[in-house]
């Protein structure tokens, strides 16, 4: 029987010990448990339902909280995020039923326990080289939630920096979300622009950003804020 | 009879004697040859080469022949040459060659029948080129100096009198010798010649710049050119023209350019700041035939022109600035007065750049890119297009502050739409032009139909048709407005029940040609409301698919005030009419009252109450009196207002249209930048962004040039909007998306 008050009601099929428990005591019971041996994937819609909102038919974010908090990280934490590029969600804070199955099988991970295990490898390879470019986008995408939205506001903007570029370049996060927030040109940061910064962390060098060149095509608040920035530190 | 032959030496004997006898000739004997000596010295030469073999001498006689003159050059010709000095050797020179060609004549003729057959199949060079030829390797191959021949050249350019014959002779002398080339003339003496001129005139030069103003030095190089063309004329060689002339060129004129031309006081910028016209004219000629010699004259020119005119436009925002009423009108009158120098600067670089400068490309060019600095800059808050618009708007207008003649204006016009040239806002100006045009147009304020014609078409053949497209549209309007009008009288007198019982005459205007007008939801008076209505019944009676906006703003009217003195008629614009017929009804009114029964908004309606009760005809007494027009004021019809006029005008100033019509231009640019970028990427498919940027440029800059940041924004707004995308590899490279 579940214990938690935010546990949703057991799962319908029958053994309740498929139920992904929260804590070790359920874990032993559910890997000493072997009069039933469930197919993997069932064992995955399982734990999709403990977390899903049944009339919804999917997970909404509620549901992502509890998963979030079940496996002890933060609801922000980028790892998250980039559960959801690897199980290709459509909709910020939903995973449907198809993404979850497509996400868990492709990170080989049926129960919670392995979900967490390989959070740490799913890191990894999102922060590849050849990979990152595309989980960047992603992560953009993702944050486009009205229908037809093509921009995502500038605080929005800010946080997503934060948590998908802060780690590998701090200092041009910390610089570009300062400017960001006091520039006025711009209420809403478009496709373009949000590429356009991650080239910028990469190419250019920081905080000199000597071999910048604005005759270049550099999104035009890319310019403004090297120049912002220059004007900032002194020199011209 | 068997021929004897004829042994070498007994031959040789003979032709010795013949030969002795020549040189002696030579030397100033008075013998001469008969014809039988002549024949015998002829006839035994034939026969010693055509004797049988081994008796056959022409080999024999051909080196002989050669040693006569061996002998002879170096034995006598060269030592008497050599003993003598200066002019005297170059006599002597001359004559020994007249010698020596008569004597090449003369044994040639002997030796003539070795020309005929020896030579010929040996491969042997001519008698008469063996003879020259020892000439010239004896005397000039062995250390022949020209020094003397120079020391005559300098002696010359230093004043001195020469023998210009005798030069003449000396140097045909190296022509001649050369036997149809050149050599001898320019390696022996021309090469050594200018050297020698080189350094000549460095040594001149050096001390001339220091001493002499650039005039002066540019007087005495056009003198020293001249006598060193002389020089050719009278005794060099045609050929030697060109080179003889660089080398002098250089040396004064290339070598000290820049001392030149940068002399304190007295250099290009000086002349230029004196009018020194002769002087820029000597300049112009001296450096023209100098591969880049007139750039840096042209470069001083434009600096010069560029320095001139920002002094006016300095001169034009101290005295705005300087300005403590800050009104229109004064800034207005600075304008003209700055247009007017501008144009008469032009004119006067024009002339120099015709008189002086020859209508030089390079001179053109330096007076446009001059012109283009500062004819851009803006004056006491006013863009340059504004200013340019404004004096146009003076000079067309009723009263404006010129009486001129027809032609004058026509002229004016000429040079005005020149200047336009230099503008790169050209879409500011059409707009600034199009507001004043409009208001000439309405207002009846156009002098001159004529002038209103001329100058479009001065404009559109300046600037193309589409430039003056609406322009044009408005003054047809016009035309068409009075026989709408026309019309209208007609249909009202058909119809006696329908006239609203005020005259009422209305400009029909199309929408696209005439600048935007807002319109405000004016409470029109009731006298005016029927007269609105009837013309609307008649007009759709001409046309069911158009809708009319009425702009009141616009409009003007008379009223006639009844006041206790008399009468009198007052010319007013349409919003100050429906302000006082509010008073028909009401006596007193206050500020909110006012605003609510004409539904008028607080910038138009204190504009409006300021023109009447606080400026020049009061006919509404304000209360508090003061300047200003306060919320709070309340304002009554002043009953004793009089003029000694019948009729007044009561003016209502003009609102500043710049803030406006600087919108409605960026506005329009925007569109203009989209639509030359689309129409650049259809048609490119793929292109970077650098060119894709500078052809942009290229387009638009017949009317404007655009901002490169305001390009990459509307780029941007493209990619937003799917029209452009950005290449996956090259982030530097858009592709067009159909």
């Amino acid at each position: 029987m579940p214990r938690a008050s935010k546990r949703k009601a057991a799962p319908a099929s029958s053994s309740s010990v498929t139920a992904p428990p929260p804590d070790q005591s359920r874990s032993r019971t559910a890997k000493a448990t072997s009069k039933t041996r469930l197919k993997e994937s069932d064992q995955i819609d399982n734990l999709f339902d403990t977390y899903a909102n049944s009339s919804l038919g999917q997970i909404d974010p509620e549901g992502i909280e509890t998963l979030c908090s079940d496996m002890k990280v933060e609801y922000t934490d980028v790892r998250i995020l980039m559960l959801a590029w690897k199980m290709k969600a459509q909709r910020q804070g939903y995973f449907t039923k198809d993404e979850w199955q497509a996400g868990m099988k492709a990170l080989k991970a049926n129960t919670l326990l392995k979900l967490v295990k390989t959070l740490s490898e799913l890191k990894k390879e999102a922060e590849a080289p050849q990979n990152f470019e595309d989980f960047y986008s992603f992560a953009f995408k993702y944050c486009l939630t009205e229908e037809k939205q093509k921009g995502v506001d500038i605080e929005s903007t800010c946080e997503l920096l934060k948590i998908v570029l802060g780690y590998q370049f701090p200092s041009q996060v910390d610089s570009l979300v300062e400017y960001l927030k006091v520039q006025k040109d711009y209420k809403v940061i478009n496709k373009d622009q949000w590429m356009g910064f991650l080239r910028f962390c990469k190419e250019i060098s920081f905080p000199d950003m000597a071999n910048y060149d604005e005759n270049q095509a550099w999104p035009l608040i890319l310019d403004n804020f090297v120049d912002w920035k220059k004007q900032k530190s002194g020199g011209r | 009879m068997e021929r004897k032959v004829i042994e070498l030496d007994q031959g040789w004997d003979y032709m010795q004697k013949g030969i002795t006898k020549l040189k002696r000739i030579l030397e100033g004997s008075v013998e001469q040859f008969n014809s039988e000596e002549y024949m015998m010295l002829y006839t035994t030469i034939y026969n010693m080469c055509t004797q049988k073999p081994p008796h056959d001498y022409s080999q024999q006689l051909y080196d002989k022949y050669k040693d006569s003159f061996e002998e002879y050059i170096s034995s006598t010709v060269l030592p008497a040459i050599r003993e003598k000095h200066d002019e005297f050797m170059l006599r002597e020179l001359v004559k020994r060659w007249g010698n020596h060609k008569l004597m090449v004549r003369w044994l040639s003729r002997f030796f003539h029948y070795l020309d005929r057959y020896f030579i010929a199949r040996r491969s042997l060079p001519a008698l008469n080129e063996v003879g020259l030829t020892c000439f010239r390797s004896l005397f000039f191959r062995q250390n022949f100096d020209t020094f003397c021949i120079l020391i005559q050249i300098d002696k010359e350019r230093e004043g001195e009198q020469i023998d210009k014959a005798l030069l003449k002779n000396v140097l045909d002398i190296f022509v001649e010798i050369g036997m149809g080339q050149m050599d001898c003339y320019e390696q022996d003496f021309e090469a050594p010649m200018l050297e020698d001129t080189g350094v000549y005139y460095s040594h001149k030069a050096s001390s001339w710049i220091l001493d002499d103003s650039c005039p002066a030095y540019m007087l005495k190089s056009e003198e020293c050119l001249k006598k060193e063309r002389d020089r050719v004329a009278h005794y060099l060689h045609s050929s030697s023209e060109a080179k003889l002339v660089e080398k002098v060129q250089h040396e004064l004129l290339v070598n000290f350019s820049t001392q030149l031309l940068e002399k304190e006081n007295s250099g290009c910028r000086a002349l230029l700041r004196d009018d020194k016209v002769d002087d820029l004219s000597r300049m112009y000629r001296l450096y023209h035939k100098i591969p880049k010699g007139l750039d840096p004259v042209a470069t001083i020119f434009k600096q010069h022109i560029t320095a001139e005119g920002m002094l006016l436009v300095q001169q034009a925002e101290d005295a705005a600035s300087n300005q403590v009423i800050l009104s229109f009108e004064f800034l207005f009158f600075d304008s003209q007065v700055l247009i007017r120098k501008v144009i008469e600067l032009h004119d006067k670089y024009l002339a120099y750049v015709s008189d002086c400068f020859q209508n030089h490309t390079l001179f053109h060019k330096a007076m446009k890119e001059a012109f283009e600095i500062f004819c851009n800059k803006t004056v006491g808050g006013s863009p340059s297009a504004e200013l340019l618009a404004t004096f146009c708007d003076n000079i067309l207008k009723k009263g404006g502050s010129e009486k001129l003649s027809d032609e004058a204006i026509e002229d004016i016009l000429e040079k005005v739409v020149k200047l336009l040239a230099y503008i790169s806002d050209k879409d500011l100006f059409a707009e600034f032009y199009r507001k004043k045009l409009a208001r000439r147009l309405l207002f009846e304020r156009s002098a001159n139909e004529e002038h209103e014609k001329s100058i479009l078409t001065k404009l559109k053949q300046q600037c193309g048709g589409q430039f003056t497209s609406k322009m044009e549209g408005m003054v047809t309007d016009l035309t068409l407005a009075k026989d709408n009008q026309n019309e209208f009288e007609n249909y009202l007198s058909n119809n006696p029940n329908a006239h609203p019982g005020i005259d009422l005459s209305v400009n029909v205007l199309t929408t696209g040609f005439w600048p935007s007008y807002k319109s405000s939801d004016l409470n029109l008076p009731s006298e005016m409301v029927r007269g609105v209505q009837v013309f609307k019944e008649f007009y759709d009676t001409k046309s069911k698919h158009r809708k009319l906006t009425w702009i009141y703003s616009l409009g003007s009217c008379q009223l006639i005030g009844n006041f206790e003195a008399k009468k009198i008629e007052m010319v007013v614009s349409t919003y100050q009419a429906a302000i006082l017929l509010l008073f028909n009804t009401s006596d007193r009114l206050s500020y909110s009252e006012i605003m609510t029964q004409s539904n008028l908004g607080h910038e138009d309606l204190v504009r409006l109450l300021h023109s009447l009760s606080c400026a020049k005809y009061k006919i509404l007494i304000k209360e508090p009196i003061s300047k200003t027009v306060s919320p709070n004021d309340i304002f009554e019809f002043n009953p004793k207002f009089t003029d000694r006029m019948r009729r007044i005008k009561i003016p209502l100033p003009v609102v500043d249209e710049r803030k406006k019509v600087v919108e409605d231009v960026d506005k329009d640019r925007r569109y203009a930048i989209d639509a030359a970028i689309v129409r650049i990427m259809k048609s490119r498919k793929v292109l970077g962004h650098q060119q894709l940027v500078s052809e942009c440029v290229e387009q638009l800059s017949r009317m404007f040039k655009p901002d490169i940041k305001a390009i990459k924004k509307r780029m941007e707004d493209l990619i937003a909007r799917d029209y452009l995308e950005r290449d996956k590899e090259n982030a530097n490279l858009f592709r067009y998306l159909a």
